[in-house]
């Protein structure tokens, strides 16, 4: 094969179809208050972890809807379980049993 | 899918496409991509059409290029422009005619910046006139030569000597069309049929027989752009938009590729190869290809015309298949040999890719 | 007192709430209406946000108020209007004249065409329809099928279709069509079970009262998934299911699914009656072609002409108690021109109660 000096690019969309919702469908049955998180960032604004590192609970939570789940294990770990979030949500989403429950949802699904 | 709903879009977006008397300018790579093309394009409307189409010899690249790689500023762009339009007045004529698409939305830019900057074309003509001495008149009218072709479809396929039809199984010929992005997508209403279902080269395909496919990443750009591709290294990412197209249109099994632009049947045809090189994958029937035609190419090949004269033995995805469909006749040993009977040179047989040699 | 005359052009929930309002102080109601039925466009729906009521208990509260005083002329369009002294002299398409002492449109909206919006392919891709035609689904078929004739299972909807879009030339928002999405939304999954709805959205608009509460329903109890972000594009597979590519703004990536409907949540436009009205009466439109009233807060139904008023969406985009509210209070201004004294009311036992009216005249 001629060396071209460039490889094919890859896709960055979000493919929904193909990716893997057992996460949020194991979040959404063992603590359903998971399913009204409206992504305002209330949780995240207030974060402990967040300050010094790259966790972001609405993110992970978007990710995990979407069926992004590459290194939510990694990101959830850095949560402390401070409760901060909990106190501010405005849904009154169960934030920290949320984070209890990801690594249950992984095991649960094989991951 | 109602294809109703799509003409009563077509309606909506119609142009005035000039009669006669065009001024022709040439695209800077499209003679060496696809050398056939301006040619045929010439013969079809002088001998043809019997249409007055004229070139100027000092003509020079409308500077798109350059300009959407932050090579050239705006002003030298339109200076330029200014210029072309000053040898077109110069030759008395007032239909405009450009080759390539970049240049077509080049000349519509340019042209809406004067439009509703009064006072930049003010400074142009100022411009122009201290470094040429020229002065021009803006064209009355300004379309791209497929709408030219698009015009007169219904007498190329009058004059034609073939139909897109497959002769083996009588089913008209499956073919995609591919739009370059300058056509109609800044200038919805500059475009036969608009940017989202453009219809200057689908009716082409109507016209003469063939049936057209449309699949999911029909808008997607094929990559070629300007600033991205320049540099090598950063070209993975143009060839992923081709790809992404190639991917898309295969389940629907498209026997042709049809584009308007000098760009994308280039990228089409020699990506094909490059990604059957890179990942052992090719799009066509039977490892084959998809070949890609200019538009010229399908006129020329409607009318008739030798295959070589066309330039066919320049793409990568071999077309011969095609011509077999359609009942074309050429002589596979002329295949190599140019103009003066002089061998032009065999290219080294693809991996993957099957060619014709 | 009496013989005072009122012309309303308009039979839909404006129009109807304004003719009983003033035909209960004895006044001479003439309704013009170019459909055969009256109702305007809640007579077409199946439920209404946020309680989801049947919109027939609204079409039939409001024509139920209509009392004698009130000539209803259905299948009825206006000719020519002419003004003669304080009076109007109205020419209808039946050769007839109504000649009123006050003129009241009350000409409504109608939906933007989503065909317009043409990367949607309204009218090209089969399982491509629009809010209204889902709540025709609603009402009339009672099931929901799409092209292919299969229950879908995953639905999508789109906001803001012809709604603040510069392209079509529609600035405002449309306002209650963030709250019909998340409502249609929960009627889509509570008719198909375990079918997945999406709301692709740029800004959730629930204004109303209990709208977050219905919110929160479609999330908590049906699963409903939000994305925010705009439809960019959308196109139909092979198998007649729709591609589309909405930027997940939150994620802050591009995401593409397939979805077997979609949903698009065409705004509100000024209507053609309204337009023909604009030609014939010179009367001053806003930016977005919406009547325009002689001032928005404090003379939202008068105009510039004295004796002509206006009520409801032909003003502005509103939801069906807005609208009512506006036809009361224009139908008070329409008391005030007239001069007439306020009667003194006796409330009826049955005040506010459905067929009985706002009182007794004692006229």
């Amino acid at each position: 094969m001629p060396n071209f000096g460039y490889t094919i690019s890859s896709d960055r969309q979000i493919d929904y179809d193909s990716n893997d919702r057992r996460i949020a469908r194991y979040l959404a049955e063992h603590e359903p208050s998971f399913l009204v998180c409206f992504a305002c960032g209330t949780c995240t604004a207030t974060c402990s972890a967040g300050v010094f590192t790259t966790f972001s609970l609405r993110e992970l939570i978007g990710n995990i809807k979407r069926g992004e789940i590459r290194n939510i294990a990694t990101e959830a770990e850095k949560c402390m379980l401070c409760g901060k979030c909990q106190l501010a949500c405005p849904r009154g989403v169960n934030t920290r049993n949320v984070i209890l429950n990801i690594q249950r949802a992984l095991e649960a699904c094989g991951l | 899918m109602n294809i109703e709903g799509k003409k009563v879009i077509w309606k909506e977006y119609q142009k005035e496409i000039a009669e006669n008397d065009f001024f022709y300018v040439r695209s800077c790579v499209r003679q060496s991509f696809f050398p056939g093309s301006e040619t045929t394009f010439l013969k079809i409307l002088r001998e043809e059409l019997g249409k007055n189409i004229s070139e100027h010899p000092f003509h020079t690249t409308c500077t798109g290029i350059a300009y959407h790689s932050d090579i050239v500023p705006f002003e030298t762009t339109m200076t330029v422009i200014a210029r072309q339009f000053a040898l077109m007045t110069e030759a008395g004529f007032h239909n405009y005619v450009p080759s390539c698409i970049t240049s077509f939305g080049m000349y519509n830019e340019v042209l809406d910046t004067w439009h509703h900057f009064p006072e930049v074309e003010k400074k142009v003509r100022r411009l122009l006139k201290e470094a040429t001495g020229k002065e021009f008149e803006k064209p009355k009218n300004l379309v791209h030569s497929s709408d030219i072709i698009y015009k007169f479809r219904k007498e190329i396929a009058e004059k034609g000597k073939f139909r897109l039809i497959n002769r083996f199984t009588g089913d008209p010929l499956r073919i995609v069309e591919h739009i370059g992005c300058h056509y109609a997508k800044i200038f919805p209403n500059k475009g036969v049929g608009g940017a989202e279902y453009p219809h200057v080269l689908a009716g082409l395909i109507e016209e003469w027989g063939g049936e057209v496919i449309d699949y999911p990443e029909r808008r997607h750009c094929c990559g070629f752009g300007f600033r991205q591709y320049l540099v090598k290294a950063n070209r993975g990412y143009s060839i992923a938009c081709s790809q992404k197209k190639f991917e898309s249109m295969k389940p629907y099994k498209p026997e042709a590729i049809l584009t308007n632009c000098p760009g994308c049947p280039f990228f089409f045809d020699r990506w094909q190869y490059a990604i059957s090189e890179m990942e052992g994958v090719t799009y066509g029937e039977d490892g084959q290809g998809i070949p890609v035609l200019t538009y010229e190419e399908l006129a020329g090949i409607v009318l008739g015309y030798d295959p070589w004269d066309l330039g066919f033995q320049t793409h990568q995805v071999p077309v011969e298949p095609l011509l077999d469909k359609i009942g074309i006749p050429y002589d596979p040993a002329r295949k190599y040999l140019g103009k003066n009977g002089e061998n032009i040179g065999k290219p080294e047989i693809a991996s993957n890719l099957k060619f014709c040699h | 007192m009496g013989g005072k005359k009122v012309a309303i052009i308009g039979g839909g929930v404006a129009g109807l709430e304004a003719a009983s309002s003033l035909a209960a102080f004895g006044i001479d109601i003439s309704l013009i209406e170019k459909e055969e039925h009256l109702g305007g466009h809640v007579s077409q729906w199946d439920r209404l946000f946020p309680s989801r009521r049947p919109a027939k208990e609204v079409t039939g509260h409001l024509t139920g108020r209509l009392n004698e005083k009130v000539t209803v002329h259905t299948g009825t369009e206006v000719q020519k209007i002419e003004r003669s002294g304080k009076s109007w002299d109205i020419l209808l398409n039946n050769s007839a004249t109504i000649v009123a002492d006050a003129l009241l449109l009350a000409t409504g909206f109608e939906l933007f065409e989503a065909r317009k919006k043409e990367e949607y392919g309204y009218g090209i891709y089969d399982n491509v329809i629009t809010s209204a035609d889902l709540e025709k689904k609603f009402a009339r078929d009672g099931e929901i099928r799409n092209a292919q004739g299969k229950i879908p299972e995953r639905v999508g909807f789109v906001h803001c279709v012809g709604s603040r879009d510069e392209k079509v030339g529609n600035l405002y928002c449309s306002r209650v069509c963030c709250v019909t999405a998340v409502k249609q939304a929960v009627e889509v999954s509570e008719m198909i079970p375990g079918c997945e709805v999406f709301c692709f959205y740029m800004d959730l608009r629930m204004f109303g009262l209990d709208f977050e509460a219905l919110y929160k329903e479609s999330q908590e109890k049906w699963g409903v998934h939000f994305i925010r972000g705009r439809l960019s594009e959308a196109f139909e597979n092979q198998d007649g299911s729709v591609l589309v590519k909405v930027e997940d703004t939150l994620a802050a990536r591009p995401l593409k699914m397939k979805v077997d409907l979609l949903v698009l949540m065409s705004g509100m436009v000024t209507s053609s009656g309204t337009k023909k009205l604009v030609d014939m009466l010179g009367l001053e439109t806003d930016e977005n072609r919406f009547l325009q009233p002689a001032d928005r807060q404090l003379r939202a139904n008068e105009t510039g002409i004295p004796g002509l008023f206006l009520a409801g969406t032909c003003t502005s985009p509103k939801s069906i108690d807005e609208t009512i509210s506006d036809a009361r209070a224009a139908a008070l201004r329409i008391m005030e021109y007239l001069n007439l004294p306020a009667p003194t009311l006796t409330p009826s036992p049955n005040w506010g109660r459905d067929g009985e009216g706002a009182g007794t005249n004692n006229q």
